[in-house]
């Protein structure tokens, strides 16, 4: 009996000294957080993928709640339907931003260019990037070995085995930057994802002059300036003997494309081409 | 005999061409001159399409401190100045010239005898080795006048030569040695009173017997003062500056200084050779020795060419590439950069072609890490090329950096002793790169 | 003339394989091994081959249908795991305790970690010392060396010198039958002059370098000596110490295994300092005569730490 009770006393003393210990110390040092941070936070995606420029979502919603405004802060993963959401919680407005997706541009498939040397090495675009120009003539374009699949974190870029090129899958791929930042020869571009994902872009970044590249690649841009005379929307740049097409300016009229000597401009997701009167309509709808 | 002490290993020779009498290579009728150097900026042309250049005329010239003149190594027309596919596998802007006759420019002394004769100043030498664009023939190719201009305030003890040739198959220098001592020696002689000292120590590996007593020998008969060869233990890389260093005078270089840290200055034994020819007769960078090697290759021998010629000429001329061949190097089959293509110039920084046969130009199949420490044991720099692999392949720049591997000299002796085949400097010189990238940016913001 | 290869330098390799490594340190454990054969007979034979077999088996077995890893048994680390768990188990041991000492070596003390390379402890030992704690009996019932017995299960037993120091009573065998072997023991650990002989083999080969080894005994020969010094009534002499029990198999080849051992030169002379200590205060301050397994294994737990904290001698760091 005597035990017992001494056990008891014993544990129960204990108990209330930890405790008050405990509240003191919880008192002294108390961190105050924004309540909002862990709101803001739930209505993110939660892929931590850092597209957004701060090392996880956590830090995100961190710095959402520290801005004034959200104009300079988007989720690539969410886009705009989590930053209204964001917007929402904080009272503040949020910034519309068109949805966008990467796009490699290098056609650079086995037949187009073809392989002048093999590489035997580390199985690393970073590590064979580091040694040379790679196993074709071209030295800009894709080196095929597949950083950018090992990197997404959503599993929407593939290395396609027969054209040794990575292709992006529309359906998964957030535009979370994480395959730009890593390629090497920076062929990975985030573009506007275009109404009905339909899509323009210059599929090449070789900037040797136009024999040169022409030699490496059959569908390589030689510079040739056709795009930039045909295009009615000042959309195409030349530089460098490369052609850029950009995504802000270009009304998706596809002259460019059928003017490209090289097919090194790209259409995606149109409908078959049809009469051009028929064609203006689509592309006023 | 002296070594230097921290790891090393021992690569089979294969100096098939030890002893062959260099040849003269044949003149194209078209060569590319390199404008670009492996280190520092590319050189600016002071030429331009059209112009007739004569031997040893002056087409590029140095842009900034840490690059060097290039001059023309034949006489002609400059066709083009254009990108050429060079052996770092990257386009790069080369003079290309149509070679017609052999006109050389008349301040040149053409004539072999030897002048041993030079009253210039210290000043007046470093000027003519920077005219000369003559950079470092070792491989590093950093520009020589940079080297021999000591920084304020240092001093310098000695004049280290190296002449180690640790890489396996190469013969350029040893031979250079059999043929040109005596230049040689004049070089040494001239570089010696550029950073006023009177000591200097060739350093020479002991599996070039003939070479060293020759060396000897000149030096007693034909009295050249504060001159010593010193004969080395055989151990790669005995050629690294650092390591030459450590052996001869038994002095570590400090992490990140330079030699002139412990009072030393080093320069290869062709530069010296150059130096001479530059200084003595007036002759510019226009020409080196190459060695053009192979397992399988019929005649392994060594060539004196000029700059800017297609290395596929020279080969051509000693007997063609062996069909059995898979992979061509430049240079030695440690350091040297595997080429993707045989027509690329013939730079400042080539030392040799090595042709490697079909049965061993592919890698082993890479196995797990079984932590046997070889690499460690190996590692001349004395760093854990197993733990820098592992944080190269996981982006940990920071504990990379910790872990000094800046100070990796990428001598390669960490993924030659590996059983499991990994391939450790791959990963570890991405590592250097980016980590010298992050220091570079850090330098900068601050 | 195929397309180029292009690789990063270097282009040569040494030509060194885990193979190579492995197969020379089997044969440094041959004259062992014989020895083992010459004074514990059949029963020597069976459990060996038992063990050997059954580690190539279950790591074959593992890798084909758990892990379905392309198998990476012809590099035969499974066959120096199986033998150096034979010879850390009496030679009267049933097969089926083998077998069993077999799996746990290869499946939880390899295997689970990820296979050769991954492991933190050394899997022949952990093999080992999950038997001597499941089945202390039979783990500790030494047969006596009786030159080519054809007994197995029912071969007479005796104590260890080990044993005998432990407990204070029986003559001990003199140091020239220690040195050769005739004393009872696990099979493969009780001929200290094939073992030495292939720390030679080892040695010269350098598949090992001399660190551990001699780090441990010596650490053992100092310790023990002192101890002798202070009383010699108490304690027996260094000379025993070193010769008996496991201390020489473990030293030049369990404590030397690649995998679970420090990487820098100045690491291996802490771990081999540790296993030293440990092993005699095991031995003659703890509860089992014998303390090496445990002094291992113990120590492996502290080689990611050494790996952290001791680095080797970088170039240029030194002082005049």
């Amino acid at each position: 009996m005597n035990v017992i009770l001494i056990s008891l006393i014993a544990l129960g003393v204990i108990g209330a000294a930890s405790a008050i210990v405990l509240f003191f110390v919880a008192k002294k040092f108390q961190v105050y957080e924004d309540p909002r941070i862990d709101e803001v936070e739930e209505a993110l995606p939660a892929a931590n993928c850092g597209g957004c420029g701060f090392p996880g979502c956590r830090a995100f919603a961190d710095a959402c709640v520290a801005a004034d405004s959200l104009d300079k802060l988007s989720c690539p993963v969410g886009g705009s339907p989590v930053m209204r959401k964001v917007a929402e919680i904080l009272g503040l407005s949020a910034a519309e931003s068109a949805p966008t997706i990467a796009v490699v541009r290098c056609n650079g498939t086995c037949e187009n260019r073809l392989r002048t040397n093999r590489y035997d090495g580390v199985n690393s675009c970073a590590i064979a990037h580091n040694l040379y120009g790679g196993e074709t003539d071209c030295s800009w374009g894709c080196l095929g070995l597949g950083d950018c699949e090992v990197v997404c974190p959503f599993d929407a870029i593939h290395v396609n085995p027969a054209t040794l090129l990575p292709e992006v899958d529309e359906e998964k791929c957030t535009s979370c930057g994480k395959c730009v930042k890593i390629c090497p020869k920076k062929i990975i571009e985030i573009r506007k994802k275009g109404p009905k994902s339909r899509r323009i872009y210059v599929d090449c970044v070789n900037k040797d002059k136009g024999a040169v590249a022409k030699k490496a690649c059959s569908a390589a841009c030689i510079g040739c300036s056709k795009c930039f005379k045909v295009c009615a929307h000042e959309a195409i740049t030349i530089a460098n003997n490369l052609a850029f097409i950009d995504s802000e300016k270009c009304k998706l009229c596809r002259k460019c494309a059928s003017e490209c000597p090289t097919n090194s401009i790209v259409e995606l997701n149109f409908p078959p081409r049809k009469p051009k009167v028929e064609l203006l309509e689509e592309v006023e709808n | 005999m002296k070594t230097f002490r921290i790891g090393g290993i021992h690569p089979k020779e294969y100096k098939f061409s030890a002893g062959k009498r260099s040849q003269e290579a044949v003149i194209p009728k078209r060569v590319m001159i390199p404008l670009s150097h492996y280190i520092g900026a590319p050189s600016v042309p002071v030429v331009a399409k059209g112009d007739s250049v004569k031997v040893g005329q002056l087409i590029g010239k140095a842009n900034g401190f840490i690059s060097a003149n290039v001059h023309s190594s034949v006489s002609g027309k400059v066709l083009k100045i254009d990108d050429v596919l060079d052996a770092s596998g990257y386009r790069r802007p080369a003079v290309f010239i149509d070679v017609d006759d052999d006109n050389w420019i008349e301040n040149i002394i053409q004539s072999k005898d030897i002048i041993r004769e030079c009253n210039l100043s210290s000043e007046e030498i470093i000027k003519k080795i920077a005219d000369a664009g003559i950079v470092g023939l070792g491989g590093a190719t950093f520009p020589a006048h940079v080297k021999l201009s000591l920084p304020p305030g240092k001093k310098a003890d000695v004049l280290i030569i190296n002449a180690v040739e640790c890489e396996p198959y190469l013969t350029c220098d040893h031979q250079l040695m059999m043929e040109r001592a005596e230049e040689i020696l004049v070089g040494i002689t001239v570089s010696m009173k550029a950073i006023n000292v009177n000591k200097a120590i060739i350093g020479v590996e002991n599996n070039k017997k003939d070479a060293i007593e020759h060396l000897q020998y000149l030096i007693q008969t034909r009295s050249f003062e504060g001159i010593a060869v010193e004969p080395l233990k055989m151990q790669y890389p005995q050629g690294g500056e650092k390591q030459l260093i450590d052996s001869l005078i038994r002095k570590q270089v400090p992490s990140g200084a330079l030699p002139i840290e412990v009072g030393a200055v080093v320069q290869n034994v062709a530069t010296v050779f150059a130096i001479y020819e530059a200084v003595q007769k007036n002759k510019p960078l226009i020409e080196r020795m190459i060695t053009i090697t192979g397992k399988s290759m019929l005649n392994p021998s060594n060539f004196m060419v000029r700059l800017g010629i297609p290395l596929s000429s020279i080969v051509q001329q000693s007997g063609g590439v062996p069909d059995d061949t898979e992979k061509i190097i430049g240079g030695g089959p440690m350091m040297g950069r595997a080429l993707a293509s045989l027509d690329v110039p013939m730079a400042k920084g080539s030392a040799g072609v090595l042709f490697v046969p079909a049965t061993e130009s592919q890698r082993g199949k890479m196995k797990n890490c079984i932590r046997c420490a070889k690499c460690v044991m190996a590692c001349p720099m004395g760093l854990e090329p197993y733990l820098l692999m592992n944080q190269s392949e996981r982006s940990m720049w920071d504990e990379m950096e910790h872990n000094c591997v800046m100070d990796c000299i990428e001598c390669g002796c960490c993924s030659y002793t590996c059983p499991s085949v990994r391939p450790l400097l791959d990963h570890i010189r991405y590592g250097k790169t980016t980590v010298g990238g992050i220091i570079r940016s850090r330098n900068v913001k601050n | 003339m195929n397309k180029l290869i292009v690789s990063p330098s270097p282009h040569v390799h040494g030509g060194d394989t885990i193979l190579k490594n492995m197969r020379d340190v089997l044969i440094a454990l041959v004259p062992a091994y014989l020895l083992g054969l010459y004074f514990f007979g059949l029963g020597a034979l069976i459990v060996s081959v038992t063990a050997i077999t059954s580690c190539v088996l279950f790591e074959y077995l593992i890798q084909r249908f758990l892990l379905k890893t392309a198998p990476t048994i012809n590099d035969f680390s499974a066959v120096l795991t199986g033998l150096l768990l034979a010879f850390n188990l009496p030679s009267n041991l049933p097969v089926w305790i083998v077998i069993l000492g077999s799996l746990v070596a290869i499946g939880v003390g390899k295997m689970s970690f990820g296979g050769l390379g991954n492991n933190p402890f050394n899997p022949a030992l952990v093999g080992r010392v999950f038997l001597l704690i499941s089945f202390p009996v039979q783990m500790t019932s030494w047969p006596r060396p009786i030159p080519f017995s054809m007994t197995y299960l029912d071969a007479e037993t005796g104590a260890t010198p080990l044993a005998l120091i432990k407990n204070h009573f029986g003559q001990l065998p003199d140091t020239l039958d220690l040195f050769v072997g005739n004393m009872g023991g696990s099979f493969g650990e009780v001929s200290a002059v094939a073992l030495l002989l292939g720390c030679v083999y080892l040695l010269l080969r350098k598949v090992v370098s001399w660190h551990i080894p001699v780090s441990v005994l010596t650490t053992v020969f100092v310790f023990t000596g002192i101890l002798f010094l202070v009383n010699p009534e108490q304690y027996a002499p260094p000379i025993v110490h070193l010769l008996t029990g496991g201390l020489l198999l473990g030293a030049i080849f369990m404590a030397t295994d690649y995998v679970t051992s420090p990487m820098t030169k100045p690491g291996m002379l802490i771990y081999g300092v540790g296993i030293g200590i440990i092993t005699v205060i095991i031995r003659v301050f703890g509860a089992y005569p014998e303390g090496v397994s445990f002094a291992i294994l113990i120590m492996n737990a502290f080689t990611p730490l050494i790996n952290a904290y001791v680095k080797p001698k970088r170039f240029g760091k030194v002082k005049k």
